[in-house]
């Protein structure tokens, strides 16, 4: 985890971004699931909603830095999996393996 | 009327619960409000809205716990509290550690994870009143010589799970698990799962502890099948956690270990049903007992509830719920519809014990109608959150946005029947809160002056 990531992860808490925001849906049900904001969006476009807000999530008028922060924490989140999972398959028992699961 | 204080620490744990339900209640609606006009209450965020309604309403839980167990042993138990000194250090610590939460969480100061949001430095003191919570309990519980019925079990299992639990919820603040965001996050939902295994194992404790009393049958508390089911839920407590992370990426044999583990839960289950008749009859012979009707409704929303939380520990299913509504519906049916259900049957219990029965007589048409305006509420509340769970269980990741304008009339419907269901707990509420308080009047009047 890279200094900026660990500092990204800091002020996530901070502001409490859970509280709206999920990861591997887990978390608040106000804002979109982040686990993989990152790989499917980019980086612009998280930065541009952190810095301007919308009408569902304020503007926290966070500094440069921070906002690098947390976009490099979300990046750092983005590389530990998939979520949802994409490729997957559901077993007779109801059970359900997954591509991405360790071996 | 008495003047032994003894149980007055625990009455007083009781009252502050319901105020604490009350409050939670109050901010819980404004945060369904906020769901669905954002710009309601600007002032007060939604990221401040929600861990004061979940922190409010889980401390009711414990308090009213705790206020019963510090009730029953002395008053109905006939075992002295080890110390009533720390009865009182225990509820100053709560009320003072409580207003702090509550200030860092308006001014803004968060700090720690979900659930626990407030500065981490504050779970020490949340700590230190739980040790003398546990000695109290402990050497209070011991003097018992004779077999322990399986409440006490329950509550003592409680107390210690809570203290590992608790702690395990925090090993977060290790860089080890901080730094590795699979490792942290199984971790971290792991001690929740087995956290609210906890406060159950208090609510349950005082659930089995009623209906021992209110039948006057032993057999609920010592009887093998009791201790058969408290077994099973201590075993789902430890295990049974691992529903939350099915997705996350961790090794495969926790996913298929925690879909066995849940499924025992069938058991409990059928249980329930092979039990329904026998407990309609007792609800007839009951129905004018108002613990009688709180412990009914929390038997018929455990049936819910079980039916749900069976469904979505199946991982095919859970595919499609996990990260919807219908973990809040889960969430909030058990907590309300089972929890808080038991712990108002425990308030009026304490009540109907303490007081003549025309005083509370004169309010029970009132209790009547805020039962049934809360349950039915309930009903509608949960019945909404499956349907937006559904919602967005279909979702395809492409529009947040419009997915949320397609669940906004199931959101409408929920936060409507909060604002209903809120106003029928503040009914029962406010009688309970009111009623207790004549139960400490004559102890007021009874204390020594100073001289």
């Amino acid at each position: 985890m890279s200094d900026a990531a660990r500092h990204g992860q800091q002020v996530f808490q901070d502001k409490n971004c859970i509280a709206c925001h999920q990861f591997y849906g887990l978390g608040g049900y106000m804002g979109p699931d982040l686990t993989n904001v990152i790989s499917t969006r980019g980086e612009a476009y998280s930065r541009a909603f952190i810095v301007a807000g919308t009408a569902r999530m304020p503007n926290f008028e966070l500094t440069d830095d921070e906002v690098s922060a947390v976009v490099a924490y979300l990046g750092f989140v983005d590389q530990t999996g998939t979520y949802p999972p994409k490729d997957y398959q559901i077993l007779w028992t109801g059970n359900v393996a997954q591509a991405d699961d360790p071996r | 009327m008495t003047t032994d204080t003894s149980h007055y620490g625990g009455l007083r744990f009781m009252r502050l619960g319901m105020l604490a339900l009350a409050a939670g209640m109050l901010f819980g609606v404004i945060g369904g409000f906020q769901f669905l006009f954002p710009e309601f209450l600007q002032e007060l965020l939604f990221t401040k809205t929600r861990p004061l309604h979940v922190s409010l309403v889980i401390s009711s839980i414990f308090l009213l716990a705790i206020g019963g167990i510090y009730f029953y042993l002395p008053r109905q138990c006939r075992l002295p509290l080890f110390s009533v000194k720390a009865v009182n250090l225990h509820y100053w610590g709560f009320v003072v550690t409580g207003l702090t939460i509550i200030g860092c969480y308006l001014s803004g100061r968060f700090g720690g994870r979900e659930y626990f949001e407030f500065p981490p430095v504050l779970s020490i003191p949340i700590f230190l009143t739980w040790i003398l919570f546990g000695v109290n309990y402990f050497c209070t519980a011991r003097q018992d010589k004779e077999p322990w019925p399986v409440y006490y079990w329950m509550w003592g299992t409680g107390i210690v799970f809570f203290f590992i639990t608790y702690a395990e919820s925090h090993l977060w603040l290790i860089p080890y698990f901080r730094e590795n965001m699979v490792r942290e996050i199984i971790v971290q939902w792991k001690s929740y799962g087995a956290l609210t295994g906890s406060w159950n194992m208090l609510a349950y404790g005082t659930a089995l502890y009623l209906a021992t009393r209110i039948s006057g049958c032993e057999k609920y508390s010592r009887s093998r099948l009791a201790f058969s089911l408290y077994f099973l839920g201590l075993f789902n407590l430890m295990f049974g956690w691992a529903h939350h992370t099915y997705f996350v990426p961790s090794e495969p044999w926790i996913r298929t270990f925690a879909y066995f583990v849940s499924m025992t839960e069938l058991f409990i289950f059928g249980k329930i049903i092979w039990d329904w008749r026998a407990s309609l009859e007792d609800w007839q012979k009951n129905r004018h007992c108002n613990a009688y009707r709180f412990l009914m409704a929390a038997d018929v929303w455990v049936f819910v509830n079980l039916g749900l939380a069976l469904v979505i520990s199946v991982p095919a299913f859970n595919l499609f719920t996990h990260g919807t509504h219908i973990t809040v519906a889960h969430a909030m049916g058990t907590t309300i519809g089972i929890n808080i259900m038991i712990l108002l049957a425990s308030v009026f219990y304490v009540i109907r014990e303490e007081l003549p029965n025309e005083i509370h007589a004169r309010c029970s048409s009132q209790l009547r109608t805020g039962f049934w305006l809360a349950n039915i509420s309930l009903a509608v509340f949960f019945v909404a959150l499956i349907l937006a769970g559904i919602g967005k269980g279909v979702y395809d990741g492409t529009s947040f946005q419009e997915m949320m304008t397609g669940i906004r009339p199931f959101l409408f419907a929920f936060t409507l029947s909060g604002v209903t269901m809120m106003i029928g707990f503040w009914v029962i509420l406010w009688h309970g809160f009111r009623l207790m308080g004549q139960i400490l009047a004559p102890v007021r009047v009874a204390e020594p002056e100073p001289a």
